[in-house]
């Protein structure tokens, strides 16, 4: 057994880590307060290969493996939640589903541009106003074939990256019959007539990852446009998001740990009773919980990750990193404002945006909830 | 074109450097490629780039400074040589200036060697005027701008006073400046290769010579003198009591 992450893994982590300080984490607050996507710092993460993370070098890619790609987003995260969803989006869900699945046309056509930083990124539209974990049961929007084109009709909620992307890939119900054969995925470049992308969602947090409904008004694209098998949307679904619960993990670990350094600075600085509070055992406890709490999860990510690198099952194992990462940064923040007092509450100061950005790592890419039930559904079925 | 990008490894620009027992400490700040060096890479890659060839990177330091000629390697350095024996650990800038003009010699020379304007730590600046005077080459120093051109360098030098432009016959040693560009974040095609290359490693022995005797010593080394600063609270009844108190003091530590 083996805890040390290879030469490779190294170098890319101080990589990563060196770039997001420079180029991400000082816009962190600013990306924040107008709400402006960070696309400087997008632009050149095309070369260092962020854009690609999972993308073949043939097709401009970087290629890494799983846990180099966790720990991109990890660092990512630290550095800006916002900027972190919209990379952890991009890759996990806009682009694996052409890598794994699409045909080679896709493939060549758009992962290079997506993956150069040059252009906009990349988009999946799962979610519905009235289907969310119930993909099977709730996907209303429809493709109908007609000659050599797919026309769209229906209505996607909650697409993150939608307004910066070059193409949604859209998950459609092609078999009116139902059942769970009965979806495709389908790529839409946004430029396509009848889509439309609505104004940005008002949220909590992640302000500067924007996130939109989505409307299909018999949108024509290519019957080559569909991804992978016609009825295999689910699957292929199911296998994106599996994947994309590791990155969502990830970025929650990063999210905790930058909160983490912030209370641990400022207990060190603030004084009360005559003494630093970091020398009060109440501040001292929630510390110690944190950092145990962070290392937990981070060893949780990179195992899911390494038994995906490995080819292995990681289903079950993906679901309990995300829940748990994204519980304990709820945890870790959390108390890293009860540690800051009346300052943690303030804006002018990080972890009140880290905490509410962190709220929707439960939600987001299956619910703690679907994350349960993935868990128990593995449990039962082994015993 | 062949080109080597001299390089050293330094504590990390925010590490607490201090004089101990004679000694000087960063506690357990990382090391990492003198920034100005990366300048050094990014110079010598730029020009690659233009004219074609290849980029070395050469480094004087202990066997953890394999790390500062990764990061070359990372971003974009065709390959990496460490010179490391425990003779130099007390070499002058002169000392250093003989050992890479070695090192440079048995690499097979070169068209242009790229240095960055000084060491973060010791910062003197004349290991790259040394070189040149070793190598018997051109220098051409602070460039802010190269162009190559039929066998010669012209550079743009960036002084305080303005910009001077001067040029020599290849081959030359050259330092950066700033004004050369941002250097470059390694890639991941970078990394992947840097991760596994193998990086000689040559003794005072594979160069055939023995340590320079220092021609400079260091006789004492000290931490700066504390500066001690007080806190006092002005109290009064109003506002103006308050601001001649203030006002007093300020005159009186002849702040104004």
């Amino acid at each position: 057994m083996n805890f040390d992450l290879t030469e490779e893994q190294r170098l890319w982590q101080k990589t990563v880590h060196d770039f997001v300080a420079k180029e991400v984490q000082p816009k962190a607050h600013e990306v924040d307060v107008t709400g402006e996507f960070n696309w400087e710092a997008v632009r050149k993460m095309g070369p260092l290969g962020l854009l690609g993370l999972s993308i073949p070098e043939e097709y401009g890619g970087a290629g890494v493996d799983a846990v180099s790609a966790a720990i991109a987003i990890e660092e990512l995260g630290w550095g800006c939640g916002s900027t972190a969803l919209a990379i952890a989006a991009h890759n996990g869900l806009g682009t694996s589903p052409i890598v794994h699945f699409g045909s080679e046309e896709l493939k060549s056509t758009w992962l290079p541009r997506v993956a150069s930083g040059k252009h906009k990124l990349a988009a999946l539209a799962l979610t519905e106003p009235g289907a969310g974990s119930d993909l099977q049961g709730g996907v209303t929007t429809k493709a109908v074939k007609d000659g050599n084109e797919w026309v769209i009709n229906g209505a996607k909620m909650w697409c993150t990256n939608a307004s910066i992307a070059e193409y949604i890939i859209t998950l459609v119900r092609t078999d009116p019959r139902g059942g769970s054969r009965s979806l495709s995925m389908i790529l839409v470049p946004t430029d396509t007539p009848g889509l439309v992308i609505g104004p940005a969602e008002k949220k909590m947090g992640l302000h500067g990852s924007p996130t939109h409904a989505v409307t299909y008004e018999n949108v024509r694209v290519p019957l080559g446009n569909l991804i992978g098998e016609e009825g295999k949307g689910l699957q292929q679904t199911l296998a994106t998001l599996a994947g994309g619960r590791i990155g969502i993990g990830a970025l929650s670990v990063g999210l905790a740990q930058a909160a983490f350094e912030h209370a641990v600075n400022y207990a060190r600085e603030r004084k009360a009773f005559g003494k630093p509070i970091a020398e009060q055992q109440a501040i001292q406890w929630m510390l110690a919980d944190a950092a145990t709490e962070i290392e937990a999860a981070r060893t949780m990510i990179y195992k899911a990750a390494w038994l995906k690198e490995q080819g292995r099952p990681y289903n079950k194992e993906a679901s309990m990193a995300k829940m748990f990462a994204t519980e304990m940064a709820e945890r870790v923040c959390r108390n890293a404002i009860q540690i800051h007092g009346g300052y943690g509450y303030s804006s002018e100061y990080p972890v009140e945006r880290i905490y509410r950005d962190a709220r929707l790592m439960t939600i987001g890419e299956g619910t703690s909830e679907i994350q349960r039930l993935v868990i128990a559904r593995h449990i039962l079925a082994e015993e | 074109m062949k080109i080597i990008a001299c390089i050293k490894q330094v504590p990390d620009s925010e590490a607490k450097v201090r004089a101990e027992g004679g000694q000087v400490t960063w506690g357990d700040a990382p090391l990492v490629i003198n920034p100005f060096d990366e300048y050094a890479v990014e110079g010598a890659l730029q020009q690659k780039e233009a004219h074609g060839g290849t980029v070395t990177a050469l480094c004087i330091g202990p066997e953890s400074a394999k790390e500062a000629l990764k990061h070359a390697l990372a971003m974009g350095a065709d390959e990496a040589v460490l010179v490391s024996d425990p003779a130099l650990n007390e070499i002058d800038s002169l000392g250093a200036a003989r050992v890479l003009a070695a090192a440079i010699q048995k690499i097979g020379g070169a068209d242009m060697v790229v240095f960055g304007r000084q060491t973060l730590d010791n910062g003197s600046g004349l290991t790259t005027a040394q070189t040149a005077r070793v190598l018997g080459w051109p220098l051409l120093g602070l460039a802010g701008q190269i162009k190559v051109q039929d066998g010669s360098v012209t550079i743009e030098r960036v002084v305080e006073e303005g910009r001077v432009t001067v040029s020599a016959k290849m081959p030359v040693v050259l330092s950066v400046v700033q004004s050369i560009g941002e250097p470059r974040y390694p890639s991941f095609m970078g990394i992947r290769k840097a991760s596994k290359a193998n990086i000689p490693v040559w003794s005072l022995t594979d160069l055939g010579m023995s340590a320079p005797a220092p021609v400079v010593k260091r006789i004492e080394l000290m931490n700066p003198p504390v500066n001690e600063t007080k806190i006092e609270m002005i109290t009064g009844e109003t506002p103006e009591e308050i601001a001649k108190v203030l006002v007093d003091k300020i005159i009186a530590e002849k702040v104004l």
